[in-house]
């Protein structure tokens, strides 16, 4: 690892400063991203910016119709939590899925979302919830927070503070995943809400996490694994790497939007 | 680049309080077993796989490769090293892995016990096999297969509870 510059603000507001002032600055939330590339030195920023003493971050609370989850939070705490299991279960069953369980007690929500990894697991129930990214700025839909390989919506100097999940009638989310890494070869979240139904993948893209518009709409008709009969994935666009071939990942999102049907109506 | 200043830090490690000066790149494990000499926590993969370098921070397992020291800053850690005192009888988890074979090389077992620990905090004293397999995804043992490590946990979670 190469040398850097500590700082651990006590508000959002310290930190967007902070962030915005130095040359170089990244966010450390539960560095178990940043601290692995950063001892492969594959990052090196000059300053990092500490965000577990700043009060507010973290936390789980039903509103009215959504869920508010804080940045801060765990993947441990959502996998665990009441709260989350009696709003939306599958949120709970994909945070309790994710890495290992000492992993799940460092990883945060903020840092998976501002890392934007293609194989990560909340880029897909955000995308699938029709989650709003909630910044030290602004809010941002979860249609517009991912743009593409490890890239989002986020300027230099903003911030996450929570996500609103809006609370679905049914949903599930069924990951194959990559046995070494523990990240998803595919995985696919699906949302019955109540005006339309939303399909997202992760692992599979080369663009990132996306939506199946084909099998949304076909579902949307009739909320069924039979309702994607017929239905193919195109492997163009698709990763291929020593893990799986673009054809295999294709394969793999039908075979899991059928399963992850099934899972969401046997949810209830 | 940035010089590297030290940056001073207090916390409890086995129930003591230490205060150190550190590299703000030390990694909590490099705290532990250069610093402290506690060389127990174990470093075997360095990239958040094999769990040989499991420690308890506030109570919680946590993978002490992947954690900065400057985290671990005002927080209480608890090794392997803080289960027993020098002479005391084992800490009954450390004694099913010695009853039930639960180590050969016995590289991993420091992590696999500290892991074993917090799954029972958090599972309680009765656990199946399923349990206790999905729970150790995280700890890798190239010796045993894994099967006495599982006896062990179960038995070590059962003794714990009447400990």
């Amino acid at each position: 690892m190469y040398p850097f510059k500590f700082h651990r603000p006590a508000t959002v507001r310290q930190a967007a400063g902070l962030l915005g002032r130095l040359e170089d600055a990244k966010l450390l939330a539960g560095g178990h991203t940043l601290l692995p590339v950063m001892k492969q030195r594959l990052a090196s920023p000059a300053h990092l910016v500490d965000l577990s003493r700043i009060e507010g971050l973290a936390g789980i609370e039903a509103k009215g119709r959504s869920l508010a989850v804080g940045a801060m939070t765990t993947h441990a705490e959502v996998a665990d939590s009441g709260v989350v299991r009696a709003a939306i279960p599958a949120l709970a069953d994909l945070a309790g899925q994710i890495g290992d369980p000492a992993v799940r007690h460092r990883g945060t929500l903020g840092g998976s979302l501002a890392n934007n990894d293609p194989t990560a697991d909340y880029p897909a129930a955000c995308l699938a919830l029709d989650a709003t990214i909630v910044t030290s700025k602004r809010r941002i839909k979860a249609d517009d927070f991912f743009q593409g390989l490890f890239q989002t919506a986020l300027e230099p100097d903003e911030i996450i503070v929570r996500v609103l999940f809006p609370i679905p009638k049914k949903a599930a989310y069924v990951k194959f995943r990559n046995q070494a890494s523990r990240y998803a070869l595919v995985g696919v979240f699906v949302a019955r809400r109540p005006s339309e139904v939303r399909v997202a993948v992760t692992g599979a893209g080369t663009d990132g996490v996306f939506r199946m518009a084909a099998f949304e709409q076909a579902l949307k008709a009739r909320f069924a694994p039979k309702s994607l009969d017929g239905l193919t994935v195109p492997a163009e666009g698709l990763s291929s790497d020593i893990h799986a071939s673009a054809d295999y990942r294709a394969h793999l999102i039908g075979v899991l939007a059928r399963r992850v049907v099934e899972a969401a109506n046997k949810a209830v | 680049m940035t010089r590297p200043s030290l940056t001073k830090i207090s916390l409890t490690v086995n129930g003591k309080a230490i205060s150190a000066s550190v590299d703000p790149r030390t990694l909590l494990v490099t705290l532990l077993r250069e610093e402290l000499g506690l060389t127990g926590t174990h470093v075997g993969c360095d990239t958040s796989q094999c769990g040989a370098c499991v420690v308890h921070v506030d109570g919680k397992a946590v993978k002490s490769c992947t954690m900065l020291a400057l985290t671990a800053d005002g927080r209480a850690v608890v090794t392997i090293e803080g289960l027993a005192a020098e002479g005391a009888p084992l800490h009954p988890m450390q004694e099913a892995f010695r009853d039930n074979h639960g180590l050969q090389c016995g590289f991993c077992t420091p992590g696999m016990i500290m892991t074993a620990i917090d799954i029972v905090n958090r599972k309680g004293h009765e656990l199946d096999d399923r349990t206790i397999r999905d729970e150790l995804e995280g700890n890798l043992c190239r010796c045993t297969g894994y099967q006495n490590i599982v006896k062990s946990i179960a038995a070590g979670a059962k003794a714990m509870a009447s400990a």
